[in-house]
């Protein structure tokens, strides 16, 4: 009997298991960072991104399928800077993978090679839910995925010498294509400098330094916090006194605040996709910027 | 900074070679050479104004380029990064503060006839009270440990709750944990009070575990290498804890074994499912809900069989959630019983209960839950009649409603009524009940 058990569960793995083709394993936090590590890795990386573009990154549990994919990674590619401090933490120790301790080179965050906006002054949860490193939606800006995509490499080519080459080949031809872009970007988002936006939450800090726009007002009163009626009421007077040129918002977020705000005040509201996969169009790097600055420009021409 | 030095200078340089200035009057012009001066000098003007204008644009395009230089940009991170890490705080501490007011029909009796009661059962005294409150402090201890401790406040006053290290990073899915934590078996068992969806534990988990069991003990696990999370792993405790006592074997007096499985189902849907056994030799063990002079030694097994599901739109759970979530629980005591009537009177019975939920978090601060609980004592000899195992023929019944609401993340406040037939006289409880967590972010367990 016992030995019909061990075998049957010798069977079980055996199908179970994930035969690895590919070089190296990439667990990703944020569906941007799965989208790069596939841009510079090519076919020798097999790469999974734990959240998708609909997801508020906040908020995602420690799922059993979350734990079984990280024990298998060889690289985990993350935004950092307190974005996933709820679950990740809690993943890397059911996981136990030694791949992915602190210091090894498959343990990567990317909020560590840029420059981080909006690190508050004072760290106090009447504010809401505040990140004490800065603001880590770093992903808003075209110019900190490149600085990303540097940092990223060598890492890839540390876990993977063999492919070093390679991998170097693919993020020299990235860089190219992402640089003509970025300079596609700034030319067309030029002519709307110093427009002024109100945000649903403080994730567009980076977009507002890229593309010198002005954030004059947020929706959510307080970060991770629904907006109360008494403080929609006020930025609608603040908005008739001063009105901004647009409202955004992401698409995994409530749209209903910014739509009242938009029907009362009479300001354009738009959604953005925010990242890889937050809405149909953006289904790569290149076609997320693409779309973002599309949707921006032609809402702030008429 | 560079741009606006840049633009000083090149204003600088134009106004103090413009011909404007340069020019000095000779004699006393007349009106017409005035004039025609006056056109030359806007002419001029014009002419370097469209100059300026076109080198500023020259600037602006060189400072666009300086932005594209990576390099220079990484650079100055280095430098952030390095600032950053010796900064970051270590440990983490959390506070958790949690308090209720309960309001009963006086009389009204928590007890589950036929069953052997722990410590800690029931809704506790009427009115004012501080329930589980407790700090949390926890950190990497170095490259290969965790270590975390809890102490609790509330009832008589505070307690090591927890207090253990883990490793990080054996490899091969191997995990171990040592000190006093609370088990992994069940769904229930390993999570604290504070982050339950009702203000009270099931009835089968009152019952069985007193609520949840944590002791003294050593843990090992191990993640199997497959697609589908599965997760094994045994416990060896002390054995002083309910349902345990008298810390047999030398103090290895309980061992327990369980196993996970569970995944994603598309992007919306999750679950997991569990199998765990429970071995407790008791020794002495004294019930806290009679007089002192109930008494059990032996053998006491507890399986436990766990679901939970979870849904939520693209998996977005922020706005929108269902959780489901039930558990079955079977033991078996046997051993012998002594009270005032009886001396060692041989026991082996099967008791087990369960309980079934679902909570639906129906807008971002908003959720509902509704939860069924059920026990049913076992049949024993008539010796045992009027004795405190002795279950009259009643299966102690609990219907739940609880409604939360959640500020943020980290507060919330939950009206709670429960419907108790627990003895043939039903009464109902209402539980007025606030959770704030404050400190360090506080972990989103499955």
């Amino acid at each position: 009997m016992f030995k019909k058990i061990m075998m049957l569960t010798v069977v079980i793995i055996g199908i179970q298991s994930n035969v690895a083709l590919a070089n190296i394993n990439v667990f990703t936090c944020e569906p941007e960072w799965n989208a790069l590590v596939k841009e510079l890795g090519g076919n020798k990386v097999d790469s999974f991104s734990a959240t998708n573009g609909l997801q508020d990154p906040h908020h995602i549990q420690a799922r059993p399928g979350l734990i079984s994919k990280m024990r298998k990674a060889d690289l985990l590619v993350c935004s950092g800077a307190g974005l996933e401090v709820g679950w990740l933490p809690v993943l890397l120790r059911r996981a136990s993978n030694p791949k992915l301790a602190v210091n090894q080179p498959g343990y990567f965050f990317a909020a560590d090679y840029v420059k981080l906006l909006g690190i508050p002054k004072e760290i106090d949860r009447s504010q809401g839910d505040v990140h004490a490193a800065g603001n880590p939606h770093i992903q808003t800006s075209p110019k900190n995925i490149a600085l990303v995509a540097k940092a990223l490499v060598k890492r890839m080519k540390k876990i993977d010498p063999e492919n070093a080459g390679y991998y170097q080949q693919n993020t020299d031809n990235f860089l190219k294509r992402w640089k003509q872009s970025m300079r596609k970007w700034k030319k067309q988002l030029k002519p709307f400098k110093g427009a002024t936006f109100v945000v649903q939450h403080d994730s567009w800090d980076y977009l507002m330094d890229f593309a010198h726009f002005e954030q004059v007002a947020t929706i959510e009163e307080k970060p991770g916090i629904p907006p109360s009626s008494g403080h929609l009421s006020n930025l609608l007077k603040q908005l008739k006194g001063n009105p901004a040129d647009i409202i955004i918002h992401a698409g995994y977020q409530d749209k209903r605040a910014s739509e009242w705000l938009s029907g009362r005040s009479g300001i354009k509201a738009v959604t953005l996709p925010f990242t890889v996969g937050g809405d149909d169009k953006a289904q790569d790097l290149f076609s997320l910027y693409d779309e973002t600055f599309s949707v921006l420009t032609k809402a702030l021409t008429h | 900074m560079m741009r606006y030095f840049l633009l000083i200078n090149l204003l600088w340089v134009s106004l103090s070679f413009s011909p404007a200035f340069a020019k000095t009057p000779s004699s006393t012009p007349s009106t017409k050479q005035l004039k025609a001066d006056l056109d030359q000098l806007k002419k001029d003007y014009q002419k370097r104004t469209k100059e300026l204008e076109s080198r500023l644009n020259d600037v602006e395009q060189a400072n666009d380029e300086a932005e594209d230089n990576l390099d220079q940009l990484a650079i100055d991170v280095s430098q952030q990064s390095n600032q950053k890490s010796a900064s970051t705080f270590n440990p983490a501490i959390g506070v958790v503060l949690n308090g209720r007011f309960v309001n009963y029909k006086n009389g009204s009796k928590y007890v589950f006839p036929g069953f052997f009661m722990g410590p800690e059962s029931g809704p506790g005294s009427q009115g004012f009270q501080l329930g589980e409150s407790e700090l949390n402090m926890s950190a990497n201890i170095d490259d290969k440990f965790f270590g975390s401790s809890t102490i609790s406040f509330g009832g008589g006053g505070a307690a090591v709750e927890e207090a253990f290290i883990q490793t990080l990073s054996l490899g091969h899915g191997l995990g171990l944990k040592a000190g006093r934590f609370f088990s992994d078996i069940g769904y229930l068992t390993n999570k604290h009070t504070h982050t339950d969806d009702f203000a009270n534990r099931p009835l089968p988990y009152e019952a069985f575990l007193g609520g949840q069991y944590g002791d003294d003990g050593i843990q090992a696990t191990w993640l199997a290498p497959t697609k589908l999370y599965w997760e094994s792993g045994t416990e060896i405790y002390r054995g002083d804890s309910f349902p345990a006592a008298g810390a047999a074997n030398s103090g290895a007096g309980v061992w327990t074994a369980f196993t996970h499985v569970g995944g994603d189902i598309g992007l919306s849907h999750s679950w997991r499912a569990g199998l765990s056994y429970m071995h407790a030799d008791v020794r002495d063990r004294q019930s806290s809900t009679a007089n002192s002079t109930d008494h059990f030694t032996g053998i006491s097994q507890l399986t436990i069989a766990d679901f939970v599901y979870k849904w939520a739109p693209q998996g977005n759970r922020s706005e929108q959630e269902l959780k489901l979530q039930g558990e079955y629980l079977f033991r078996n005591e046997a051993g012998t019983f002594s009270d005032t009537n009886l001396t060692n009177a041989k026991l082996d019975r099967n008791q087990d209960g369960w309980y079934l939920q679902a909570v639906y978090q129906f807008t971002q601060q908003w959720r509902l839950g509704v939860r069924t609980s059920r026990l049913t004592s076992g049949q024993l000899p008539s010796q045992f009649d009027g004795s405190l195992l002795d279950g009259l023929n009643h299966s102690p019944t609990q219907q739940s409603i609880m409604m939360d609401w959640s500020n943020s993340e980290f507060s919330r406040v939950r009206l709670q009524a429960d419907a108790n037939n627990l003895n043939g006289k039903p009464y109902n409880v209402y539980t007025l009940q606030y959770i704030v967590a404050f400190g360090a972010h506080g972990a989103h367990s499955y």
